[in-house]
């Protein structure tokens, strides 16, 4: 019998990002007793990183704005595989979740009139975006945060989480264990909320950090829960290129939302090139009318910059694969030209995203008031996800939530900047509430020992192998690679059929592994752990994006370049098979409630 | 391509010393990126706390050269070319294993503070107006990223070791970001000056110039702070007020 320590509680909450803070505070506020598990130190989560800002409907700059506007824009984002009713929740509750932030001790930037600033973003009909500077995502973390640990919660900090454990069909758990000594925790618990980000990790070039290795994917998948949409994940249309060390990490649209605009080596603002139908009447046809929306024209158009990301990111590509890309494989953004029409211009730039002065500076001796920045796509988000219940965000499995990035449906085929903050607060919301609810009207379940001496023996086996076995690294460094080229921005079917084969041999590899020293903060053995997860995701983006023969959102096929009408109405899921095999079906899109048609018909 | 030579700390918190590396380092790496690279080429075990790798996220901090950085935001070519390169964990907190020391004290200690208390909301539509200018000095202490490297360079408790009687200056810049917000109605003056020991601070700045935030810490948040339980808590005119105050405090409110 393994050694471990036990741990109860009414919902435990994986991941402290800002969904499973939001969804801790709420089901802490339902008065069930939460434990709040998180890979990193509390605060630390990849939230921080989100610079743009959160989309809500407050009308605060525009007052044309309101919940159906923001719902019709998610939706053509999406392409219309969202989940409406997702859309709908999201666009309604947002303004109240951004408002309640506030209460809680957040500073969001002011208009003059001292109500929150709203900025433009990609793919907003307005300005929509609540923001601090480019430093939002820091503001919401440490909101959540500084408000959470007063709310009772109890806070599980480096500590990870291998295997979901189960009652019957019902999740009452989970195993881990914590990083810095390498001690193993049975956490039972009424009802399990996933919130553990995204995949980014799977690939090479990425704005995501470590911890973004799909564990709530890969848990939900193994205990028999479905995944939804994994065949669309982002590529952040601007990325730092230079130098390779800071390859990936990002440059928030923010930029061009102040006036940045993108250029290839022969000095043309590319974007103006190719701008979808779909967008066209809502586009700007000139450099100045551009401009003029950035800085507040409520009758300009937006610029072809702030398209919605997939495109823009096809557009670099194009742009890089054609020869006109900077020497760095890249693009040009160029924010230091609004000197010509700003006096201020680089009080302006600093005060405006002053992170991104501070990044280029430190990291790439480049002044963006001065010069232009390298820029090009970077893997940055996965809309798919657990398939959850709208309103409940229960997953397949009863007892087992999901919120945040490792949840889908909300944003289908693309997202749209912004509306990931919105997403965890709306949706983290709803998972504490409902979770709290579910563990209020089901008892405790039974976890037989069996489960956790498998996870045990899973856990530390790579210390058992002979030390001559795989370096774990070496696994996740040409997971990586392959991902990158075989499943990247650009794919076509002989790729994603190599990589299905890349994902078996380096999971029998994987079962190899090995590693040295003990159980105390051992970054070789975390790695190894990671993998099992990695693969996961990996197969299952691969296989998604094999089955939808188009392109459509994020999801782009050289081999099937047009969307496809019947690919158009339905959505990919996966799950894991009795054989253990990954099962792929069709589902189709539930048709719109009437007056939600109604409202993206007046919209369009 | 050129090889650099590290003296990187191993060891736990009882027992330990320096090993020396060698990696190469490609144009613009940085200090992490190194780390990183030893540990993939021959110290698997090697352990070291990161997160985002582009200072936001406060997850790297360590004592390279001797001088409090983030590994991450430190550039290889910032750093004597010839000379081996020592990195240390921080020294004010306990060593867990290598480069990662516990600083689970800070989350304790923030406990301890009084959360904020917004006033009741005042404009028509139930919320609150605030103009920039009145937000603009919390939001520079709302850029800290908790890295602690200002808890770690801080003499009270690096040298003397007074974690139980000072909160240190990152947790100062907290209750200064909370005392300043112009919505908050908590009053933290006499905490500050029994429990969180601001009379300990001497002003030598050095938490203010490790800060990677560029957080002007003395000057904007422990100097007004200091100012304000001076005229709490020592003004004869308050004190006075105190003591009808606290008969006052007698009745059920």
């Amino acid at each position: 019998m393994a050694e471990y320590q036990s741990h109860e509680h009414d919902v435990l909450v994986i991941g402290a990002g800002g969904a499973g803070l939001r969804a801790a505070i709420e089901a802490s506020a339902a008065g069930v007793s939460v434990g709040l598990v998180c890979k990193s130190l509390l605060g630390k989560a990849h939230t921080v990183m989100a610079e743009g800002g959160v989309a809500a409907a407050l009308a605060n700059v525009d007052d044309r704005d309101g919940w159906s506007v923001h719902f019709a824009d998610t939706m053509r984002g999406g392409q219309y595989l969202s989940n409406w009713r997702m859309a709908e929740l999201h666009a309604r509750e947002a303004p109240d979740r951004v408002r309640e932030l506030e209460a809680w001790g957040a500073l969001f930037d002011r208009t003059t009139d001292g109500r929150i600033l709203q900025r433009n973003f990609g793919g907003h009909k307005y300005p929509r975006l609540a923001h601090v500077g480019d430093r939002t995502g820091l503001e919401m973390i440490r909101t959540l945060q500084d408000y959470g640990i007063h709310q009772g919660m109890e806070v599980y900090m480096e500590h990870a989480i291998v295997a979901l454990l189960k009652d019957g069909d019902r999740v009452v758990g989970a195993f881990g264990y914590d990083r810095e000594r390498g001690r193993f925790r049975v956490f039972r618990a009424k009802a399990v909320i996933l919130a553990t980000g995204g995949i980014g990790r799977a690939f090479k070039i990425t704005s995501n950090s470590w911890e973004y290795t799909g564990d709530g994917h890969g848990l939900a998948y193994d205990a028999g829960a479905a995944l939804l949409d994994m065949e669309f994940v982002q590529f952040h249309p601007t990325g730092m290129v230079w130098p390779p060390s800071v390859r990936g990490i990002l440059v928030t649209e923010g930029v061009r939302g102040e006036g940045g605009v993108l250029t290839n080596s022969e000095g043309n603002r590319f974007m103006f090139d190719d701008i979808p139908d779909l967008y066209k009447n809502s586009t700007a046809d000139s450099p100045e009318e551009g401009w003029i929306y950035t800085q507040g024209d409520k009758e300009a158009r937006r610029p072809p910059e702030l398209l919605t990301r997939d495109h823009v990111a096809r557009c670099i590509v194009r742009e890089i694969r054609e020869g006109r890309g900077s020497p760095h494989n890249g693009v040009y953004l160029d924010i230091s030209w609004i000197r010509e029409k700003l006096s201020n211009a680089e009080e302006h730039i600093k005060r405006k995203l002053p992170s991104m002065y501070h990044q280029f500076k430190q990291l790439a001796d480049i002044d963006i008031t001065k010069e232009a920045m390298e820029v090009g796509p970077t893997t940055h988000y996965v809309m798919g996800g657990v398939l959850v219940d709208a309103d409940t965000q229960m997953s397949t499995v009863p007892g087992l939530f999901a919120a945040g990035e490792c949840a889908a449906g909300l944003h289908g085929a693309n997202r749209l900047g912004g509306n990931s903050l919105s997403d965890l607060l709306v949706f983290g919301q709803r998972a504490g509430k409902y979770a709290a609810e579910f563990a209020r009207e089901n008892g405790n379940g039974a976890i037989d020992d069996g489960q956790i001496d498998a996870a045990v023996s899973e856990t530390l086996a790579p210390f058992d192998r002979e030390q001559s076995g795989e370096n774990p690294f070496e696994i996740q460094y040409e997971l990586q690679e392959r991902m990158q080229e075989l499943v990247g921005i650009v794919r076509n079917e002989g790729d994603m059929q190599r990589a299905l084969e890349v994902v078996n041999d380096l999971r029998q590899r994987a079962e190899k592994v090995s590693v040295v020293g003990n159980r105390e903060y051992n970054p070789g053995w975390h790695t190894a752990l990671d993998l099992k997860f990695l693969l996961i995701v990996s197969e299952a983006v691969a296989r998604a994006a094999l089955e939808r023969k188009e392109s459509r959102g994020a999801h782009f096929r050289e081999d099937y370049e047009e969307k496809d009408e019947a690919f158009g109405s339905l959505n990919v899921t996966q799950h894991k098979g009795s054989d253990g095999e990954m099962v792929i079906n069709r589902v189709p899109v539930t048709p719109l409630r009437e007056d939600l048609a109604t409202i993206i018909e007046e919209n369009r | 391509m050129a090889t650099a030579n590290f003296r990187i700390w191993r060891g736990d918190g009882e027992s330990g010393g320096f090993e020396d590396y060698s990696t190469e380092i490609d144009e613009g790496m940085v200090v992490l990126d190194a780390v990183h690279q030893i540990q993939a080429e021959s110290a698997p075990d090697l352990a070291v706390r990161w997160n985002c790798k582009a200072g936001k996220c406060g997850s790297c901090s360590a004592e390279v050269n001797g001088n409090p950085r983030l590994m991450c935001m430190t550039r290889m070519s910032d750093l004597p070319e010839d000379e081996t390169i020592t990195i240390e964990p921080m020294k004010a907190f306990p060593t867990i294993r290598d480069l990662v020391t516990d600083v689970s004290w800070n989350f304790e200690a923030k406990m301890k503070i009084k959360p904020f208390r917004p006033r009741k909301p005042d404009a028509e539509d139930g919320t609150w107006r605030m103009d920039q200018d009145d937000i603009e000095r919390v939001q520079e202490f709302r850029k800290c990223i908790e890295c602690f490297l200002c808890q770690d360079v801080c003499h009270v408790l690096r040298e003397h070791d007074l974690h139980e009687e000072f909160i240190g200056p990152r947790l100062m810049v907290h209750n200064a970001a909370l005392e300043m917000h112009p919505l908050d109605t908590e009053d933290r003056l006499g905490d500050l000056k029994e429990d969180q020991g601001i009379g300990y601070c001497n002003i030598t700045k050095c938490c203010t110039h490790v800060c990677p935030e560029e957080i002007t810490i003395t000057d904007n948040a422990i100097i007004p702070l200091k100012e304000r339980v001076v005229g709490e808590f020592y003004d004869p005119l308050n004190r006075l007020l105190r003591i009808f105050k606290s008969k006052d405090s007698d009745e059920p409110t």
